[in-house]
């Protein structure tokens, strides 16, 4: 239990009489790759920000990367990456002082700074690309960037909302490839998606419906409890279950 | 006569080439999509036939009028959804629908038929701030705004972005609906799977249109057969494939990878059979739109 | 004309529920009026003087009692010498000293001459220039005295204010500056951040390729901000009214109407600013930098145009708010009539005229 990378115990949020998310109970272990499903208002972004210490719940437990969420919210600041389609890069400012700036924000030396430049540049052969302005990058290029960024300082647990939102079908792909690679190194990966054939490369998948968790389990294992021959079908069935 | 025609488009921004060389045609009641990923150019476009942009080049005739020098006529006959379309959030239903149609020259009530179905799964909220609705529900409400004035064509700008798949598949159900009234559609979508939902569609990418067909055409025309294959490790297995010289491509697809080969399948077997994958699982796919769409990515990238 | 109608009760359901810009809008002038009226006040009152008399005859004392019987002077301290002077000011209470030199009756009487120097802290130079000329027309009215019979021609600047504004009240120069300012702000500001707003929305989109005409959008849109523009316009006046006892010397009716018209000026602006730009954030900086400052430095509001270098003076032409200005203060202070602001009205016309005629060539019927 400790070697877990997420652990919540009846994690509630309300606002006002609306209850966010109501009482999820789950555990994430390290170097997993956590697939966090549910409908547009399900309660999805309201658990990650509780979870990203961004928002105090109204009650339940949660530990990330062994740290409260109550009491703790800077050491997991430190431990944590985070990387939603919408924020993602400074458009003004050139790929290079992108990944300076954020290396700095989390305390990295310049040596440090330096050397990880350059292995992401290599990796993402970026090399030619280092001097240029994010905003001039196709969209799937910012987004295998920022990834990178956001796993820059080697963070525990990596916090993905919707990171492949109308991006090409290959670099979909190779961006899953980078998730894959950081899993590989231990980096537990939680991940928020739209598209329901990205929710089978995960370990384990959740999906909320209005504020609950309805199912946990193996992609494989839903498809068997729900009788489903993909996840789309098990996530519509779930989904309409509510109505 | 055919609804909408579109010859020989090109649109540049700048240096930046949005849209080069478009031709396609779009029959009487015909569900046609625009399959593509963002910056692919399916917005610029979308403008363009709406007559909010012009073309450099070539032209285009919307319910056979010119859409440069008829674009009066156009702008009366067509319902629209632009991409980043999101109502007046402050307004609530009933007034936002009111409103569209009232600048549309209508009433609700006139075309209550078309948007029927539609408007009643949304009518429990009337009073609601459309700000306050989810996104499905926008959707529909926004659905609801483009057909108000009993339009002549339909465009849909990436109408299911940024939905959730319930909302996207109810979405997709009343296009079909709305096709057997008859009214020729438009819809873009970054999503492959949506492909197969449309009646044809053309694949866009960098602002060139890779291929026009009949999603089974599309399927059909794929060429190869394609090999799916999981193991406990996929990464691995990934790499492992990756670094055989006989593999053509591998990309996840869900639970397996889909792999296309330029030699034997037993080569393959015979190549992973040291390597100790665990569970390994190899099987016959039938390729998908995304496939073909991959295929013909690799091509064009090739080509230039 | 269903359509106009209801385009303009859309914008009036923007407008009603947006309950904080509201209360922006109409806190604001109260609130400004009330700063300007009784805080930032650039009356003159107690104002702390030193006094080298070098003379020391009963004609000096009776000048220094002239000056300090009014409410404006104090004197804070006699000085004994030239030298005294630069630490008198440096010691910052005193605002002006005046020297009044050797055998001043003497000169006055027997010379027909006799020179007063007056020294002030310029590094505030507004007051200086409105200490000058109180204690100027004080030295004048000292001069009638002394001389009796004779007669001499009230010239000096300082006098004609005083003639206007006999208690001279800044807030009687301020609400007309607040209303300048209030009416650019709502106007100009407003309108064009609502248009851009439909731009960054989407919603321009549809309405475009809807069957409005592009002036029927504008129009729509800009329409129920010109009845909140004057609505605020008559709370500005009232409040001058009845707080201030500000009066309104002139005709009522052209004054709504100079206010209608400037209203009208603002919102060409604002619609021209609407279409060179494409998000709210951009017009509303356009608005605050271009227009509001302008307003505030170069409308003769806060700071004199005549003391402004010429170039300045003649930017300030370009300012429909130093217009408005002249013609608020005329008819309010004066109580002229169109007679005599014939001129800044018409220059009002004109520009509202030329940045309507811009902004309707500039206003696309496409995107790009």
């Amino acid at each position: 239990m400790n070697n877990n990378a997420i652990v919540t115990k009846d994690l509630t949020k309300r606002f006002g009489d609306f209850t966010a998310t109501n009482a999820i109970t789950f555990e994430v272990g390290q170097g997993e790759i956590f697939g966090f499903l549910g409908a547009n208002g399900a309660g999805k972004t309201t658990a990650m920000r509780m979870l990203c210490g961004l928002l105090k719940p109204s009650s339940g437990e949660a530990k990330v990367a062994g740290y409260d969420i109550y009491t703790q919210t800077e050491q997991i600041k430190k431990r944590i990456g985070y990387m939603s389609q919408k924020f993602s890069l400074y458009e003004d400012l050139t790929v290079k002082e992108n990944i300076r700036f954020y290396g700095g924000i989390y305390g990295l030396s310049n040596r440090q700074i330096k050397e990880k430049t350059r292995q992401l540049l290599a990796r993402l052969q970026l090399e030619k690309e280092a001097g240029h302005l994010v905003s001039s990058l196709p969209l799937g290029w910012k987004q295998k960037l920022s990834f990178s960024i956001a796993v820059l300082h080697d963070p525990s647990i990596v916090f993905l909302d919707e990171p492949t939102g109308g991006v090409d079908p290959i670099t979909r792909r190779q961006f899953w490839d980078l998730i894959y690679e950081s899993a590989d190194k231990g980096v537990t990966i939680f991940v928020t998606t739209h598209y329901m054939d990205e929710a089978e490369y995960c370990n384990r998948i959740s999906i909320m419906v209005d504020g609950k968790i309805k199912a946990l389990d193996t992609p494989s294992g839903l498809k068997k409890q729900y009788n489903a021959g993909s996840m789309n079908d098990v996530f519509l069935q779930l989904a309409r279950a509510k109505s | 006569m055919q609804p909408i025609i579109v010859e020989n488009i090109h649109k540049s921004f700048g240096d930046v080439k949005a849209l080069h060389d478009i031709s396609f045609t779009i029959g009487e009641g015909e569900l046609f999509g625009l399959i593509g990923p963002d910056g692919a150019g399916k917005s610029t476009l979308f403008r363009i036939l709406a007559t909010l942009l012009l073309a450099d080049e070539g032209n285009a005739k919307v319910n056979g009028r010119d859409v440069v020098k008829e674009y009066r006529t156009i702008r009366r006959e067509v319902g629209y959804m632009p991409g980043r379309f999101s109502l007046y959030q402050d307004l609530t239903i009933e007034e936002n629908l009111n409103f569209f149609a009232t600048i549309f020259n209508t009433t609700v009530e006139e075309n209550y038929e078309l948007i029927k179905e539609i408007y009643e799964q949304i009518a429990p909220f009337a009073k609601r701030p459309a700000g306050k609705l989810s996104g499905g529900m926008k959707q529909k409400l926004a659905l609801c705004c483009a057909l108000v004035h009993k339009p002549k064509v339909l465009f849909l700008d990436e109408p299911t972005t940024g939905v959730d798949p319930v909302s996207r598949k109810e979405f997709w159900d009343m296009l079909q609906r709305l096709k057997t009234k008859g009214i020729p559609i438009l819809v873009s979508t970054p999503y492959m799977d949506e492909a197969v939902l449309c009646d044809r569609v053309a694949l866009i990418q960098k602002g060139a249109i890779m291929q026009i067909n009949t999603p089974a055409n599309i399927v059909a025309g794929f060429g190869m057969p394609v090999w799916a294959m999981k193991a406990k490790n996929i990464y691995r297995l990934i790499h492992d494939l990756r670094a055989f010289k006989g593999v053509l491509s591998c990309y996840a697809f869900g639970e397996y990878l889909h792999v296309t080969l330029d030699t034997e399948l037993d080569d393959v077997k015979a190549y992973l059979a040291p390597l100790g994958h665990e569970a390994l699982e190899i099987k016959p796919a039938a390729p998908g739109i995304e496939d073909a769409f991959m295929q013909l990515m690799q091509e064009q990238n090739e080509l230039t | 004309m269903k359509q106009f109608f209801v385009f303009v009760r859309k914008e009036c359901y923007h407008i009603f529920r947006d309950k904080r810009t509201l209360l922006i809008l109409f806190g604001m002038p109260l609130v400004l009026i009330v700063l300007f009226g009784f805080a930032i006040t650039n009356e003159i009152h107690h104002v702390q003087i030193a006094v080298l008399d070098q003379s020391r005859d009963s004609y000096s004392q009776r000048l220094v009692q002239k000056m300090t019987a009014s409410r404006y002077f104090t004197v804070n301290r006699y000085l004994s010498g030239e030298k005294d002077i630069e630490p008198a000011f440096r010691q910052g209470d005193v605002k002006m000293v005046m020297v009044i030199p050797n055998r001043f009756a003497h000169d006055f009487f027997h010379e027909k001459k006799a020179a007063i120097q007056l020294l002030t802290d310029a590094s505030d130079p507004n007051t200086a220039t409105t200490l000058i000329n109180y204690a100027n027309s004080m030295i004048m009215q000292y001069q009638q005295e002394l001389t009796g019979e004779l007669k001499l021609p009230l010239t000096i600047s300082g006098e004609v204010q005083m003639v206007y504004n006999p208690s001279l009240k800044g807030v009687f120069l301020f609400v007309p500056g607040v209303m300048t300012l209030i009416l650019m702000l709502v106007s100009a500001m407003m309108t064009s951040i609502t248009i851009t707003r439909e731009k960054e929305l989407g919603t321009m989109e549809i309405l475009l390729v809807s069957p409005l005409k592009p002036v029927m959008i504008i129009a729509g849109k800009v329409i129920p901000y010109i009845v909140l523009s004057f609505l605020i316009a008559l709370i500005i006046l009232a409040m001058g009214a009845w707080v201030f006892a500000m009066p309104v010397k002139g005709s009522l009716l052209l004054l709504l109407l100079e206010c209608i018209l400037f209203g009208l000026t603002a919102l060409s602006l604002g619609i021209l600013i609407s279409s060179v730009t494409n998000s709210q954030q951009t017009a509303m900086m356009i608005s605050l930098m271009g227009l509001m400052l302008p307003t505030i430095l170069l409308s003769g509001f806060v700071f004199p145009l005549e003391s402004m270098p010429k170039a300045l003076q003649v930017v300030a032409n370009a300012i429909p708010a130093k217009w408005f200005n002249i013609i608020l203060k005329d008819v309010m202070l004066k109580g002229m009539g169109l007679r005599q602001v014939w001129m800044p009205t018409l220059i009002l016309c004109g520009m509202t005229v030329f940045f309507l005629a811009v902004s309707i060539r500039k206003f696309k019927i496409r995107l790009s």
